[in-house]
């Protein structure tokens, strides 16, 4: 069954016709051609497919396009608009955080959310004072992007490259 | 994927009616779990009514000084709310312990308690589940049973073929903190609104595994409301699980507790990883109230809660480990609450 929707998808409005079972992932890929998000489980288990959703990290591959009709969508390509990299895009260069590239996109998105997080002070489960200051640490950004995996396992740059562009010394 | 109609209702009143005009129809918010579950052929609709922005996505303050959690607001939103934090430490890190950042940003408060087990044979559409395919057997007796429940199962080892038999556990950790906090949860049917006492939202599996919840079709919960915290208790969640961050729990614990003098004035337990429920432990609260609080009272009380407990057996060995491991959690939960306990 058909649905039709509106997608603003890094910055440029889409109005598409949907199959209701399309996933918001399928949709950017398949139908827009914005192949920066990347199926890798299609079951919101490795974070590949992750895109800022309403300005916060999400999984497409778990959202029906058509419950997101008329949403402002953010891929990893849109965060360089001007061909100018983002601060996160930059750090992953910077301390080599990826080996393949494939789950790049999706942790960059992902990244981006988590310092977003850090700055309205969200707690994490590595945070031990759930009402204190949240410092940049190992730990934390360990944490917060466990939702993102890396199978060439690039993790030990990824940690840094987030803590660079958090404005946190890697260490 | 199974074809299916998709209608967002003008509001919650609409919504309702439309799901208990159709039998098959579902209801949609985060979609976390859902959306999985039809791509796995798990959940077949013919209808999806996406409720999502239609319930409150707000935390608010409640006269009696406890909090309403809007049934849309996301797990990322309830676990920073600094209300949350400073009174219902225990709810906050609960919520924190469980998945990921981009899947907390997604799921709701209401979807949250409503997700399905994670047993393997129920995800597995090609082996027989009762909670799946009622009356079609359960496969995880004497298999991979590392994930599943220990209370509130048979004395005896279940028998795979009959049609009750689930050894399926619950996978929420939020629902471990709501029980304990004795959340009561606010509905909409067809008929008209009713409260629930969140201990009593959840089944055992009975006669018919594949009913997770006391919720006829068409409900829809609205909010979950929490009463104001004890006076003077400290809450604390602790879990344990095969990985350190993004896994589901071994076993989990979630305390408040009320000291007066090193006794114990007020005590709440629930458990996580166990049961095909969280699991209140009211036998080990009434056992502690009122007294000294020493590892050996937790220990003895413990003991009692446990006396039903059957481990069982599996290909990895089973999962008798979790009883010996619930009770040292629940005495590590409550020694991070206290310096008195000894």
């Amino acid at each position: 069954m058909d649905a039709e929707i509106t997608l603003r998808v890094d910055g440029v409005e889409h109005r598409l016709t949907v199959d209701t079972r399309t996933s918001l992932l399928d949709a950017l890929r398949e139908r827009l051609g914005n192949t920066s998000p990347k199926k890798g489980c299609d079951h919101g288990q490795c974070g590949a497919c992750t895109v800022l959703l309403e300005g916060r990290r999400s999984l497409s591959c778990l959202a029906l396009a058509v419950a997101y009709d008329g949403a402002e969508v953010t891929t990893a390509d849109g965060l360089a608009p001007a061909g100018e990299l983002h601060p996160v895009q930059q750090a992953f260069l910077d301390q080599d955080a990826f080996q393949c590239g494939y789950c790049t996109p999706g942790q960059i998105c992902s990244a981006v959310g988590v310092l977003d997080e850090v700055e309205r002070g969200w707690p994490s489960h590595a945070t031990e004072d759930l009402t204190g200051d949240v410092e940049l640490s190992h730990a934390e950004v360990a944490e917060r992007m466990s939702g993102n995996l890396c199978r060439c396992a690039a993790y030990a740059n990824i940690v840094p490259a987030v803590q660079q562009a958090g404005g946190v010394t890697p260490r | 994927m199974k074809p299916f109609a998709f209608s967002r209702p003008a509001d919650v009143d609409q919504a309702v009616r439309d799901v208990a005009a159709e039998p098959n129809a579902v209801f949609l918010a985060g979609g976390t779990n859902l959306v999985d579950h039809l791509k796995l052929g798990i959940a077949r609709p013919d209808l999806v009514v996406d409720v999502r922005t239609l319930t409150s996505g707000e935390v608010t303050d409640l006269a009696d000084g406890g909090l309403r959690l809007g049934a849309g607001s996301t797990n990322s939103e309830v676990a920073a709310d600094r209300r949350v934090r400073e009174r219902y430490p225990v709810l906050a890190s609960a919520l924190l312990a469980g998945a990921t950042g981009q899947l907390r940003n997604m799921a709701t408060t209401a979807g949250n308690p409503l997700q399905r087990t994670r047993c393997v044979y129920f995800t597995d559409v090609t082996t027989p589940c009762n909670k799946r395919e009622p009356g079609s057997g359960c496969s995880a007796v004497g298999g991979y049973t590392r994930y599943h429940a220990v209370l509130g199962v048979p004395a005896a080892l279940p028998d795979p073929a009959a049609p009750e038999t689930c050894i399926a556990s619950h996978p929420s950790d939020m629902a471990v903190a709501l029980a304990a906090l004795d959340a009561q949860v606010q509905v909409l049917g067809p008929t008209g609104v009713r409260t629930i006492p969140f201990g009593e939202l959840h089944r055992l599996p009975g006669d018919d595994p594949s009913r997770d919840t006391v919720l006829e079709h068409g409900e829809l919960i609205t909010a979950i409301d929490l009463p104001p915290a004890p006076a003077g208790s400290r809450s604390a969640y602790r879990k344990v699980r095969d990985r350190a961050s993004y896994a589901f729990a071994l076993v989990s614990v979630a305390a408040v507790l009320s000291l007066s003098e090193g006794v114990v004035a007020d005590v709440r337990l629930a458990f996580g990883g166990v049961a095909h429920k969280p699991w209140r432990a009211t036998r080990a609260e009434e056992l502690l109230i009122g007294r000294e609080l020493t590892e050996d009272a937790v220990r003895a009380a413990m003991a009692a809660e446990l006396a039903t407990a059957q481990p069982q057996p599996g290909i990895d060995g089973g999962n008798g480990f979790k009883i010996p491991l619930l009770t040292r959690t629940v005495v590590a939960t409550l020694r991070d609450l206290t310096e008195t306990i000894r």
